[in-house]
């Protein structure tokens, strides 16, 4: 009895093994090419590979992942790996793409984990593409209920705040790394 | 029992969902639109071909007193099997069902199933009876998430058919309990006029 | 303070079953009596902080330096099934009136998902109680996964109360049984909707 159990624990164990092994690459690549998809959304057209080109910048003491984007040799914009814990549930990670002038190009959702139907809603256009083409140097990151000039998603106001809180973290990194850059 | 007889079997006269009333977790938690319901459908059948098909090639191996510790065994490692290859290759779909993949373990139709029907018969029936069980949910979660969709979200497997928010309260959780409500209804009322 | 946005949210706000969805299956099987449905929520507030407190310390301390976290759902379930044969026999052991109580309802436990449901969110999912989003430390899981119970039972014995009364009131012949329930299980989900915003 017990060495039938064994063998079948031990049969499932081998299959296992040997998924998780098979699998293992093609999930790191999902990830790596799930960040170069997020990374081509948001900045402007460039001709050199940002994910190999990575820099952090140290924010409140937070690493935060930069891509910068080149085009010629030149850097046309970058691109920030931000997040907030400040979400309805759970961490939201997003990328954020910013021209040299500091306009806002465009931002992605890479990972949440919001309701379906209503913070989920940030993923949808209708929300984020307002942030498109804005300069947070003029434009006040945080929703028209607290001051700002985001308007929040319908019922979805901590996750609306949440991603104004992302794309603020974006917006310190990118003026850090253009600082530290042009010394 | 006919070929054909064994899988419309699972699709109409035992239909998981609306017969039996078996894994209504997941027929609730994920049938937010009808992808989801459909990707889910095609998960839970995954995992109950193949664990009806081991089954029924080891049940005469497995004794009496360890079969259910078994058959939970052989499930989990399938399912894990399908996190690993839902990972790999629709990572964004693993994304939006979430725990409800692991949850698939504890699904009743799998281990109900493997009881009633896979450890009796041949492999290859209990393929097909698999088949008929799996696409039986598959279906009645697709119909489920097609309608919360619809009226939550004014659209079908996510392209827009009218501009604004839709009722808000099906996307949501007392939408789910109240369409699959209503759909049993309408379900038991044609299958029963066919009768 | 934060313990007790845990349960408030736990409980209420973010219900097991209504608005997460697990633990249906005994949530529309076992609701026909109030008694029946206090016996079974006592035994998932039991099963599930025991298991929890179980499977969080195994894949802390075992899966993760391993790295092995892939075997989580076949090692978390293994678990949760041998854990409640145990409590089955200390149970019938040491105190027989309480397994004479809970006994019936313990083998169903196994196969009621918000077992291994719980489990399985307080070492993957981040939690944001009011504050920061973080993964739970060990206090905050054991409070997580005893009131998570609590919510299962509250929903549970509410329901088994509206469904007593229901017995007694004329539903059309196709309404009749489970789908009466689940139209009156969407009410009640409306009803805890209430509560959201509350944390």
């Amino acid at each position: 009895m017990s060495v039938c159990l064994t063998l079948v624990c031990l049969f499932c164990a081998a299959l296992l093994g040997g998924v998780y092994v098979l699998t293992l690459d093609k999930i790191n690549q999902e990830a790596v090419k799930k960040t170069n998809n997020a990374i081509a959304l948001v900045t402007p057209e460039f001709d050199n590979e940002p994910s190999s080109e990575s820099q952090t910048v140290s924010l409140d003491g937070e690493d935060i992942t930069v891509y910068p984007a080149k085009k010629g040799g030149e850097t046309v914009g970058y691109a920030v790996e931000s997040f907030t814990s400040k979400g309805f549930s759970g961490t939201i990670n997003i990328m954020v793409g910013f021209d040299m002038d500091g306009n806002i190009v465009g931002t992605s959702v890479i990972s949440h984990a919001e309701t379906p139907g209503l913070g989920a809603k940030m993923t949808e256009p209708a929300f984020y593409s307002q942030f498109e083409g804005k300069n947070p140097a003029s434009f006040r990151l945080s929703v028209t209920k607290d001051g700002g000039d985001v308007d929040a998603i319908t019922a979805s106001t901590i996750t609306s705040r949440a991603f104004c809180d992302a794309v603020d973290r974006a917006y310190r990194a990118f003026q850090k790394i253009v600082n530290d850059n042009s010394k | 029992m006919s070929k054909l007889s064994i899988i419309t079997n699972g699709i109409i006269k035992s239909n998981p969902t609306f017969i039996l009333v078996l894994g209504m977790c997941p027929t609730l938690g994920t049938t937010t639109s009808a992808i989801n319901g459909l990707g889910m459908g095609l998960a839970t059948t995954f995992v109950l071909i193949l664990s009806n098909v081991f089954i029924s090639l080891f049940a005469k191996m497995i004794p009496d007193k360890v079969r259910i510790p078994s058959y939970i065994v052989i499930i989990a490692s399938f399912v894990t099997v399908l996190q690993l290859l839902m990972q790999a290759y629709v990572p964004d779909l693993y994304a939006s069902l979430g725990l409800f993949i692991p949850l698939i373990v504890v699904n009743c139709i799998i281990l109900g199933r493997a009881e009633a029907f896979a450890n009796k018969n041949t492999p290859g029936d209990s393929a097909l009876d698999g088949i008929g069980i799996g696409l039986g949910f598959t279906i009645a979660l697709t119909v489920i998430g097609l309608v919360r969709e619809l009226l939550g979200s004014l659209s079908l497997f996510g392209f827009k058919l009218a501009e604004g928010d839709g009722i808000l309260a099906f996307v949501l959780a007392p939408g789910a309990f109240l369409v699959l409500g209503y759909l049993m209804v309408i379900f038991r009322k044609l299958t029963s006029k066919k009768a | 303070m934060e313990y007790l946005i845990i349960i408030i949210s736990a409980v209420f706000v973010n219900n097991i079953v209504l608005s997460q969805f697990l633990g249906i299956c005994p949530f529309l099987g076992v609701s026909n009596k109030v008694g029946t449905a206090t016996g079974m929520s006592a035994a998932v507030v039991f099963v599930i902080t025991l298991s929890t407190l179980v499977t969080y310390l195994l894949h802390y301390y075992v899966l993760v330096p391993l790295g092995i976290e892939f075997m989580m759902t076949i090692v978390f379930i293994l678990v949760i099934a041998a854990l409640v044969q145990m409590v089955e026999i200390i149970l019938k052991k040491i105190s027989p009136s309480l397994y004479q109580a809970l006994g019936i309802f313990l083998p169903l436990i196994t196969t009621n998902c918000t077992v291994l449901g719980v489990a399985i969110n307080v070492v993957t999912k981040e939690f944001t109680f009011g504050g920061e989003a973080h993964l739970l430390n060990l206090g905050e899981t054991v409070v997580y996964a005893a009131s998570s119970a609590v919510g299962f039972g509250v929903a549970m014995i509410l329901f088994a109360g509206i469904r007593e009364q229901l017995e007694l009131v004329g539903v059309p012949n196709a309404f009749k049984g489970i789908p009466i329930a689940l139209i009156t299980a969407g009410i009640l989900a409306m009803a805890f909707m209430g509560f959201s915003g509350l944390v």
